[in-house]
C-alpha cells in the first residue's frame, strides 16, 4: 500500500506543473525598457512608499515638528517615546496579540476548509457538485458587508460581541478560497493519480491527506498569505463588533484617530506599530505575494 | 481503507466476482460521495451561518422597526425605504458614493493599465518595482486614511506645502465638497493601483507573443499593438477589475470614516456638512450612532441593488465598448 503511494508520489505528473514559468514569451518581454519607463516606474514606486515613510518620519518626531514648514524629511529621535505612549494609551500590545491570533486562525481555517472544498469540487463526483459550485461563485459578487446588521444581532445573541471569536467565525471560509483551490487542483492534480489510489483501495480521505495535500502546498501557502494579510487589514466588521478594550490593530488605530487627532506623532506611532509586521512579512515574502496575486487573478 | 476491507471475497465462479466488484465499486463510490459532502460541509456550514443568512436576513430587518437598544421590533413595511428616499443625507450619501466611486475607480484602473504595460518590459529589478508597488495594498485602510488625513491637512499638510512651492494657495481639502471627495478618492487610488496593475500584468503575460510578432510584421506601431492586441486580449480581465473595483467603491467606509480625523474628530458623519459621507458610512451611522437598525438594513439593501445594477451595466458597457471586430479572443487567458 505505502509502496504504491510512494510510487504515485513520484509519478511524472506529481510535482505541480507551474502555470507560468520564467522567460515565457509575454507581451512586452521582447522589448527592453527605455529610460522614460524607468523614470515613471521610479516615481510611482516613490509615491507608493512615501506615505509609509512619512508615517515613520512623523512617528519619530514631536507633534510640533511635523507641523513645521518645511516639514521634516528625515526621521528624528522621538520614535521610542512616541511608540511607548501610543502603546500604552492605544492598547497596542493587546491589539497586536489579538490581530496575530485572529489572522492566524482565519488563515489556517480558510486554507484547510477551502482546500477540502476545492478538492471535492474539482475531483469528486457527487450530486449537486456543479450547482453548489456555481452557487458559491455567484455569492463572490455579493459583498459580506451588506449583511453586517443581522450578523451583529446574531453575534450579540450568541454573546460573542467584543470577543475576537466574533471576528474569526464569519471570515473562516471564503468563496474566493474555494475557487482558487479548485482551479489549482484542476491543473496540478492528475486524476490518474487519484484513480491509482482508489484502485489500490485507499479511502478518499487518505488519498487527500497523503497524496493531494503535498502537491497543493504552494497554492496553500499563497492562499494562506493572502488570507492572513486580508484578515490583518480587515476594518469594518472588527470596528463594529470589537470595543476599544479588546481591539485588533485596525480597531486600535481607529480609536487612536478618534482620541489623539491633534497629536499626529502618536497617531503615526500607532500606524508604524500596526503596519510594521506586515511590511516585514512583505520584505521577506514580497516575491511570493506578488506571484500569488498574479496567479490568483488568472481565473479561467 | 474501511471500504475495501469490508468487501466480501467472491465465493463462486460465474457472475459472483462481477457482483463483488459491483459491491466494491458501490462502496468506493459511497466513500467518494460521503467524503465529498464531508469536505464541502465545513465551508457551507460557516458560509451559510455567517455569510448567507445575515445577507438574506438584511432584507427582513429592513422591513422592520428595529432598534439597537430595545429588544423588540415591529413590522414597518416600506417605512424605512420611504424615510430614506425623503432624507437629504441619504440622497447626499448616494450621490457621493457615485462621485467618489468614479473619482477613485476610473483613474485607478487607467493608471494600472499603463503601469502594467511599463512593468511588462524587460528591465533590471522589475520584481523590486512590483513589490514596492504592492506596498499600499498591504497597508490597512486605517493606516492609509490616517496618514492621508494628515497629508491633506489645510495648515500643516504636506500636500499644501508642496503645492505652495509652485505658488498655489493652500486648499481647504477637508471642508470642501469636491476637494474632500478628491482626497478620499486618492486614498483608494493609492491603495489599489499597484494591485490592479499586477492583475493586468498577469493577463498581459498570458497573451501569446506570436500575436505581437504578427502585428509587428504587419507594420503595427507600439500604440497600435497595445490598442489592437493587448486591450482586446485583456477585455475579460478589465471587466473583472471594473466590477470588483466598483463593488469596493460602493461599500467605501474606512477611508471617509478616518479621513475626518484630519478635521479633528473621526466620526461617521463624513465631515461637518456630510460632504464626503458615503452609503457605507451612513449605514454605520444609522446602525451604531443613531441605533436604527431597520434603516441601516434598508440602506444596505439599497447598496445591494446598486451593486447589482453597477455589475450588470459595467459588464455590458465594458465588454461592448472594447469589442473590436475581427479579433480573436482566444489566448486571452491562460
Amino acid at each position: 500500500m505505502s509502496a504504491v503511494l510512494d510510487t504515485v508520489r513520484e509519478a511524472p505528473g506529481a510535482p505541480a506543473p507551474r502555470r507560468r514559468t520564467k522567460g515565457r514569451s509575454g507581451a512586452g518581454d521582447v522589448q527592453r525598457a527605455g529610460w522614460p519607463t524607468c523614470v515613471v516606474l521610479t516615481v510611482v514606486a516613490l509615491v507608493s512608499v512615501y506615505p509609509l515613510y512619512w508615517a515613520l518620519v512623523g512617528a519619530s518626531r514631536s507633534s510640533d515638528q511635523i507641523a513645521q514648514s518645511p516639514p521634516p524629511m528625515t526621521p528624528g529621535g522621538h520614535l521610542w517615546d512616541n511608540l511607548k505612549t501610543a502603546w500604552d494609551q492605544g492598547n497596542l500590545g493587546k491589539a497586536l496579540t489579538n490581530s496575530l491570533v485572529v489572522s492566524s486562525c482565519i488563515a489556517i481555517g480558510t486554507v484547510l476548509f477551502c482546500t477540502m472544498a476545492g478538492f471535492a469540487f474539482a475531483k469528486l463526483r457527487f450530486r449537486g457538485n456543479s450547482a453548489l459550485f456555481a452557487f458559491t461563485i455567484g455569492t463572490m459578487m455579493v459583498p459580506p458587508q451588506l449583511g453586517i446588521i443581522p450578523l451583529y444581532l446574531l453575534m450579540s445573541k450568541l454573546g460573542f460581541t467584543n470577543h475576537i471569536i466574533s471576528v474569526i467565525l464569519p471570515t473562516l471560509v471564503t468563496a474566493f478560497g474555494v475557487f482558487f483551490m479548485r482551479q489549482y487542483v484542476l491543473q496540478a492534480v492528475p486524476t490518474e493519480l487519484l484513480e491509482a489510489g482508489w484502485v489500490d483501495g485507499a479511502s478518499t480521505a487518505r488519498i487527500f491527506f497523503s497524496i493531494v495535500l503535498p502537491i497543493l502546498r504552494p497554492a496553500m501557502t499563497v492562499l494562506g498569505m493572502l488570507t492572513f494579510l486580508a484578515a490583518w487589514n480587515d476594518f469594518f466588521w472588527p470596528v463594529v463588533t470589537l470595543g476599544s478594550d479588546n481591539p485588533t490593530v485596525q480597531v486600535a488605530l481607529a480609536n487612536i484617530g478618534v482620541s489623539y487627532f491633534t497629536d499626529y506623532s502618536l497617531v503615526f506611532a500607532g500606524v508604524v506599530a500596526g503596519t510594521l509586521p506586515v511590511i516585514v512579512v512583505f520584505a521577506v515574502l514580497g516575491r511570493q505575494i506578488v506571484g500569488g496575486i498574479m496567479q490568483g487573478s488568472l481565473k479561467g | 481503507m474501511a471500504a475495501s476491507t469490508s468487501v466480501e471475497p467472491p465465493t463462486a465462479a460465474g457472475l459472483r466476482p462481477r457482483q463483488a466488484l459491483t459491491l466494491r465499486q458501490r462502496l468506493s463510490r459511497a466513500d467518494r460521495t460521503i467524503t465529498a459532502y464531508g469536505f464541502i460541509a465545513p465551508f457551507f456550514v460557516v458560509f451559510i451561518a455567517f455569510g448567507l443568512y445575515p445577507l438574506l436576513d438584511t432584507a427582513w430587518v429592513s422591513l422592520r422597526h428595529e432598534e439597537l437598544t430595545s429588544s423588540g421590533s415591529s413590522w414597518a413595511g416600506f417605512d424605512n425605504f420611504s424615510y430614506l428616499f425623503g432624507n437629504e443625507y441619504f440622497r447626499k450619501a448616494l450621490w457621493h458614493t457615485v462621485t467618489i466611486g468614479l473619482l477613485s475607480t476610473v483613474p485607478q484602473l487607467l493608471m494600472a493599465l499603463g503601469l502594467a504595460h511599463l512593468l511588462n518590459q524587460r528591465m533590471r529589478g522589475r520584481t523590486f518595482f512590483r513589490v514596492l508597488m504592492l506596498m499600499p495594498y498591504a497597508t490597512s485602510v486605517a493606516a492609509a486614511a490616517l496618514v492621508f488625513a494628515q497629508l491633506f491637512g489645510t495648515d500643516h499638510g504636506l500636500i499644501n506645502w508642496v503645492i505652495g512651492l509652485v505658488g498655489i494657495d493652500p486648499i481647504a481639502w477637508e471642508p470642501g465638497s469636491w476637494t474632500s471627495q478628491v482626497a478620499v478618492s486618492s486614498i483608494v487610488v493609492w491603495r489599489w493601483t499597484g494591485y490592479n496593475a499586477l492583475i493586468y500584468l498577469a493577463a498581459m503575460q498570458a497573451v501569446p507573443g506570436e500575436l505581437f510578432e504578427a502585428a509587428a510584421m504587419d507594420g503595427a506601431s507600439k500604440w497600435q499593438q497595445f490598442r489592437n492586441v493587448t486591450l482586446p486580449s485583456l477585455r475579460p480581465t478589465i471587466v473583472f477589475t471594473v466590477v470588483v473595483s466598483s463593488i469596493g467603491a460602493t461599500q467605501l467606509f474606512g477611508e471617509p470614516l478616518l479621513f475626518s480625523a484630519g478635521a479633528g474628530n473621526a466620526n461617521a458623519f463624513g465631515g461637518s456638512s456630510h460632504q464626503y459621507q458615503t452609503l457605507g458610512l451612513l449605514m454605520y451611522q444609522q446602525a451604531f450612532t443613531d441605533g436604527s437598525l431597520g434603516r441601516a438594513a434598508a440602506t444596505a439593501w439599497t447598496m445591494f441593488v446598486i451593486i447589482v445594477i453597477v455589475t450588470v451595466v459595467n459588464s455590458l458597457l465594458v465588454s461592448g465598448k472594447l469589442r473590436l471586430p475581427g479579433r480573436s479572443r482566444k489566448g486571452a487567458r491562460a
